[in-house]
């Protein structure tokens, strides 16, 4: 074998934080390794330093016994490294053709070769199966083909090494299956990949050695076939991770009823014919690829969005639409994206606490806020819910993403809402902190509330679920008992193959009604 | 070369920079008035001395300012909301318009001075509302981008008061110069100080400025408009109702900048011309830039601006220097001053 | 009626439109360079009131009228590069900075004038570019005078608009172009740098603008006064929306919006009893009503207005 990659001594730091630490990781002609490590790990860092995004405080790339200069892409293209991103760096209102074509050719030259890209392009596409329509909009693509192309970008650039950033988190199992069939077929081929995951099942499924990366650090190497999903699971937390233990459920009365409603979304995110029932001390789990509706989904029940048909219906009464009115019906809404909608991050810790709530006679009297009751309210949060690092009056930008995401559920649950929507509740957070937001989920079922989970995290549904949809395509699945749910079944209803979760969900009813 | 954000920008920072920008902005001014051949530190003492060495130059300084308040608090309450108002000018004209016209009102003469007074004051701030309601309606209904409406509603409503003043509220009087017929005495803002333009209507600046700021840290519009502006996606998800909010940012900006056409009308001119206003509506937005959007500080920034425009007109009739200076000046404050924001956020890095 | 087709038919008319069209062509394909590159760019107002000023004075002082558009073009770059600078590296606000660049850019102008020429009261005039008939062609009639005896900036303008649009859509800089206006880690990604292409490009387009406010001063009219671009500037920004950044797009807006300009100044003659005010608020309004419409259905670059930071998402 020939060492197509190797990194030494690769060290990263961004102001406090120590990105990367004396990393060193090879890579081999032919091999597929996978980079395995938590949010934060320093994955993403380490292989931006190897593309060249960034420049390392400390260490060298070598690619074929080369050293490649440090931050510069064009010269890790030149050697053949080619990088798939996970947020795909496509332009949506250009063709495929124009994507892949970008940067290929002397930017000075007086005309592109454009018929000579094309048969390139499907010469590719043939030896390698990636199909796509080189004069398609991109924006007209599904994101498996986005993802095409972005492999398809790589290889027209002839790389010879290909990284992968979290390949999967937009694919659905089966996609996901036939990319790392692609990825096998690539590696006969004579290609080196390096894919980087959190997921233990494809790491194992698709690698041939794992390299692990904790807190910046390497922490182990394993070949694929000598280690398990335990021992990786354990070196990639570094302890055993406790999920809390949930009592079972006392569903009572149903709370929130939706009812055949549909929404127009941007894009794919469009709902259709959505029915679901949430009682009262239950939490009912959506799961589902990114992308097909859970998004809309979230902003209906939170109020933000309008159904264009169909009815909401809390306790029986018909919903009004609007944010306040899913407030004062008893909502507490955690949002998808902290950042972008959960807080405003140059406004004040308590402007952020009360905002959500400000036409309430406790914060505001005649148009005039009462700034006493709203600091106070926010001073009793940031301790009852150990928000570490905030002050009243600080602006909430400077928080981590834990203790903002304390911060919102401080102020949802401050209110005792009889319904809690939590989207991607522990998106982003690690472990100690996903605990926190788990133990108070927990907590608010317990208390009687009906909580809907929307969570591309299927461990973390099954944690806490009692029952489970998938949302596909803007159309939820039958629900099954968290207790029928294994890793398959789950994908099977995420695909769309609904007929194993109606046999399920049929029997379940069975047994509901018969007790 | 590349920035980071500061975690924390230091206090002594904050307040060094803007005072760096103007520095830098007098020295580029400097060494434009150095190539007409004048004696650069001889043209700074003369506008410092015309425009506050006198009384006549302090009066003259504050009265330029009245307008200037006005129409950096209506940029300013837009901008923190993210609604780009660039049509000050026209509102402006609009709001000194309707004064004029609202003269022609059967009974106003004859009405007491103060309700004659606030009857104007309303007009004009209403007329400066609906001048700007349009594009905050296109923008609302069809996603237009009001920038470019609102700046090219500019030269609809400056040729709108062309129109009226030939045509319709022309006055006979003025031997065949378009003007506006004169706003009735008892409508006129009171004289501050003897002998000089010096107006009440400043006194309604400051009063507004105040009001502005109460509005913006006190109340729930305020807190509405400023998280509409700072992410709209987090503040509709927070319930902001951001089409209502926007319609009333622009009410209280156009209204704003209509109040300040009425005032100038009131309380210096008498009557309306098209040459009204030298670019108030448009230095408007570079002093609530220079005031980083806070209505206090566009106080200070309409009085920097007012010195400058003041004292170069002296100036310039005393060395020859041509007073477009204090244009480029306050122009160049403009983009000194951002750039010193910039440096107070960012620090540069290899 | 008959008042109207008399216009409809006359050369005169027809003659006009070109010549109105040419400083909305090259200031739109200006901004249509700079925006479909990410950045918007309102200092064209200035630029053009500084373009026309330079020119004048390069010519006025002595100067080939193309030296006056080359100086033009050289100072609406240096504007071009200095809005460049602040938005692009440092990431501020556009609209402002624009606005900035505008009011810099047409105080400056003003004061160099009032510098070179202290008092006068009617401005000094130079000679302008004359009407250059392209032979045979200007012979054909109607077309001939229309289309075929016009100043050179005219045919500049014309071939420009060609040559954008080669470039934009079959050179490999005009895709690395179009990418960073829609996706600027894309093209980061491809090693290209955005931030110079972004710099570039705005520079380019800025020089546009300059030309677009000389040939008002060299060839629309033969002097300079302050005030003189009327909001030409912002015109050129709502064209390109109506053009869907598109070139050839830009081109038809241009001359439509110009056709307009030139009918409703036949008509503020012709007829009698309306205020000729309102014909000449109809090009703003034209101008309102074109970016309503097409704001409906433009596929607005998707990049546009977002600062690009190296290793921000």
């Amino acid at each position: 074998m020939t060492r197509v990659l190797e990194l030494s001594g690769i060290t990263k730091r961004f102001g406090a934080t120590l990105a990367n630490d004396a990393v060193s990781l090879h890579l081999e002609r032919g091999e597929i390794v996978a980079l395995l490590g938590e949010n934060g790990a320093g994955k993403t860092t380490l292989m931006s330093i190897l593309f060249g995004h960034y420049t390392a405080d400390a260490g060298t790339v070598r690619v074929e016994g080369e050293v490649l200069p440090p931050g510069h892409p064009r010269a890790a293209i030149r050697a053949g490294v080619g990088m798939v991103h996970q947020h795909f760096a496509l332009a949506a209102n250009l063709t495929v053709l124009d994507n892949v074509m970008t940067g290929t050719e002397p930017l000075w030259r007086l005309r592109s070769d454009r018929s000579g890209a094309r048969a390139r392009l499907a010469a590719l596409a043939e030896r390698f199966g990636l199909r796509v329509d080189p004069d398609a909009r991109v924006s007209d693509l599904s994101v498996g083909e986005r993802q095409r192309v972005e492999i398809l970008k790589a290889l027209y650039n002839d790389a010879s090494i290909l990284i992968l950033d979290e390949p999967t988190a937009v694919l659905t199992t089966q996609e996901a299956e036939r990319l790392f069939a692609t990825l096998r077929d690539m590696a006969a081929k004579g290609l080196s990949l390096i894919f980087i995951s959190h997921k233990l099942h494809e790491v194992m499924s698709a690698s041939d050695r794992v390299v692990v990366l904790r807190g910046g650090r390497v922490v182990a190497e394993r070949a694929t076939r000598e280690t398990s999903r335990e021992e990786l699971a354990e070196l990639m937390v570094g302890r055993a991770v406790d999920r809390p233990v949930r009592p079972p459920a006392t569903p009572g009365p149903v709370l929130l009823q939706a009812r055949d409603v549909a929404v127009a979304g941007k894009g794919g995110a469009s709902l259709k014919g959505v029915d679901f029932a949430l009682r009262a001390g239950e939490t009912l789990g959506i799961i589902g690829v990114s992308g097909n509706g859970q998004t809309t989904l979230a902003e209906v029940v939170s109020g933000v969005l309008a159904p264009a048909a169909g009815t909401l219906t809390v306790r029986g009464a018909p919903l009004a639409s609007g944010v306040r009115a899913a407030i004062a019906a008893g909502i507490g809404r955690i949002p998808e994206d902290r950042h972008a909608e959960g807080v405003l991050g140059d406004m004040t810790t308590w402007e952020n606490v009360v905002l959500e709530r400000i036409w309430s006679p406790e914060f505001s009297r005649r148009g005039v806020v009462r700034r006493g009751a709203a600091r106070a309210a926010a001073a009793r949060i940031l301790g009852d819910y150990d928000v570490r690092g905030a002050q009243v009056d600080g602006r909430v930008r400077l928080l981590s993403g834990g203790n903002m995401q304390k911060l919102i559920l401080g102020r949802v649950l401050e209110a005792a809402p009889d319904i809690l929507v939590a989207a991607q509740p522990s998106r982003g957070l690690d472990e100690g902190a996903i605990a926190g937001v788990h133990r108070r989920l927990i907590e608010a079922r317990a208390r009687g509330a009906g909580v809907l989970l929307i969570s591309e995290d299927l461990d973390e549904v099954i944690a806490l679920a009692d029952r489970i949809r998938a949302i596909v395509g803007g159309r939820l699945s039958p629900a099954i008992p968290a207790e029928r749910a294994d890793a398959r079944l789950l994908g099977l209803m995420m695909a769309g193959d609904w007929r194993a979760a109606e046999g399920i969900a049929a029997g379940a009813e069975g047994e509901a009604h018969a007790l | 070369m590349r920035f980071e954000r500061r975690e924390r920008p230091s206090a002594a920072l904050t307040l060094l920079a803007p005072l760096g920008a103007i520095g830098a902005a007098l020295a580029l001014a400097g060494a434009l008035i150095a190539t007409a051949g004048a004696n650069v530190a001889e043209a700074f003492g003369l506008i410092l001395q015309g425009a506050l060495g006198s009384r006549l130059g302090i009066t003259e300084t504050l009265t330029r300012a009245t307008p200037l308040i006005l129409t950096g608090l209506a940029a300013a309450v837009a901008f923190r909301a993210r609604l780009w108002n660039i049509g000050g000018e026209g509102q402006f004209y609009m709001g000194a318009l309707a004064v004029s016209a609202f003269g022609l009102v059967p009974g106003l003469a004859a009405a007491p001075a103060p309700v004659a007074v606030l009857a104007c004051l309303v007009a004009g701030a209403l007329a400066g509302m609906a001048l700007l309601l349009v594009p905050v309606t296109l923008k609302l209904r069809f996603g237009t981008d009001e920038v470019v409406t609102t700046l090219l509603l500019n030269f609809v409503a400056i040729l709108f008061v062309s129109m009226m003043i030939e045509g319709a509220l022309r006055d006979p009087l003025a031997f065949g110069w378009p003007q506006s017929v004169p706003v009735p005495d008892v409508a006129l803002l009171p004289q501050l100080v003897e002998r000089s333009r010096l107006h009440a209507g400043l006194l309604i600046a400051l009063a507004m400025a105040v009001a502005v700021w109460w509005l913006q840290e006190r109340t729930v519009f305020g807190m509405r408009a400023r998280a509409a502006g700072l992410n709209a996606r987090a503040a509709a998800f927070a319930g902001v109702p951001l089409g209502r909010t926007l319609v009333l940012v622009g009410c209280l900006s156009g209204g704003l900048a209509g109040l300040a056409g009425a005032i100038e009308v009131m309380g210096v001119k008498g009557y309306v011309t098209t040459d009204l206003s030298p670019n108030y509506g448009y230095s408007g937005i570079v002093i609530a830039m220079l005031a980083a959007l806070h209505p206090i500080g566009v106080i200070g920034a309409a009085l920097f601006s007012a010195v400058i425009f003041v004292g170069a007109d002296s100036m310039s009739r005393a060395l020859g220097v041509p007073s477009y200076i204090a244009d480029v000046t306050v122009a160049l404050s403009l983009l000194t001053m951002l750039v010193a924001l910039f440096l107070v956020q960012f620090r540069v890095r290899r | 009626m008959s008042v109207l087709l008399d216009i409809l038919a006359s050369v005169g008319l027809w003659e006009a439109v070109l010549r109105i069209a040419t400083p909305l062509i090259l200031g739109t394909l200006g901004v249509l360079l700079c925006e479909r590159v990410g950045v918007l760019n309102l200092g064209i107002e200035g630029i053009m009131a500084f373009g026309a000023m330079i020119g004048w004075l390069t010519v006025y002082s002595g100067g080939d009228l193309w030296a006056g558009i080359a100086a033009a073009a050289a100072c609406g770059a240096a504007f071009g590069l200095l809005h460049a600078l602040m938005t692009v590296p440092l990431g501020l606000s556009q609209h402002v900075t624009g606005l900035g660049i505008t009011l810099f850019a047409s105080s400056v102008a003003y004061y160099i004038f009032r510098l070179a020429v202290p008092t006068a009261s009617s401005p000094p005039t130079v000679e302008p570019f004359r009407p250059l008939p392209v032979p045979m062609l200007s012979d054909i009639p109607f077309f001939g005078p229309v289309l075929f005896t016009q100043t050179a900036p005219t045919y500049l303008a014309l071939v420009l608009v060609a040559i954008l649009a080669f470039v934009l859509y079959r050179t490999p800089l005009g895709l690395a172009i179009r990418m960073t206006g829609e996706n600027p880690h894309a093209v980061e990604a491809q090693g290209i740098d955005p931030i110079l292409v972004r710099i570039g490009t705005i520079m380019a387009g800025s020089a546009l603008m300059g030309v677009a406010g000389a040939f008002l001063t060299l060839a629309a009219f033969n002097s300079f006064f302050p005030t003189m671009v009327q909001g030409r500037g912002w015109i050129c920004i709502a064209l390109v929306v109506f053009a869907l950044w598109r070139p050839g797009r830009a081109l038809l807006g241009a001359v439509l919006f110009a056709f307009f300009d030139a009918f409703q100044l036949r008509l503020q003659t012709a007829v009698d009893g309306v205020p000729y005010q309102l014909f000449l608020m109809l090009p703003y309004l034209l101008s309102i009503l074109a970016l309503v419409v097409m704001a409906q259905r433009a596929r607005v670059p998707q990049a546009l207005m977002q600062p690009y930071r190296r290793g921000e998402r």
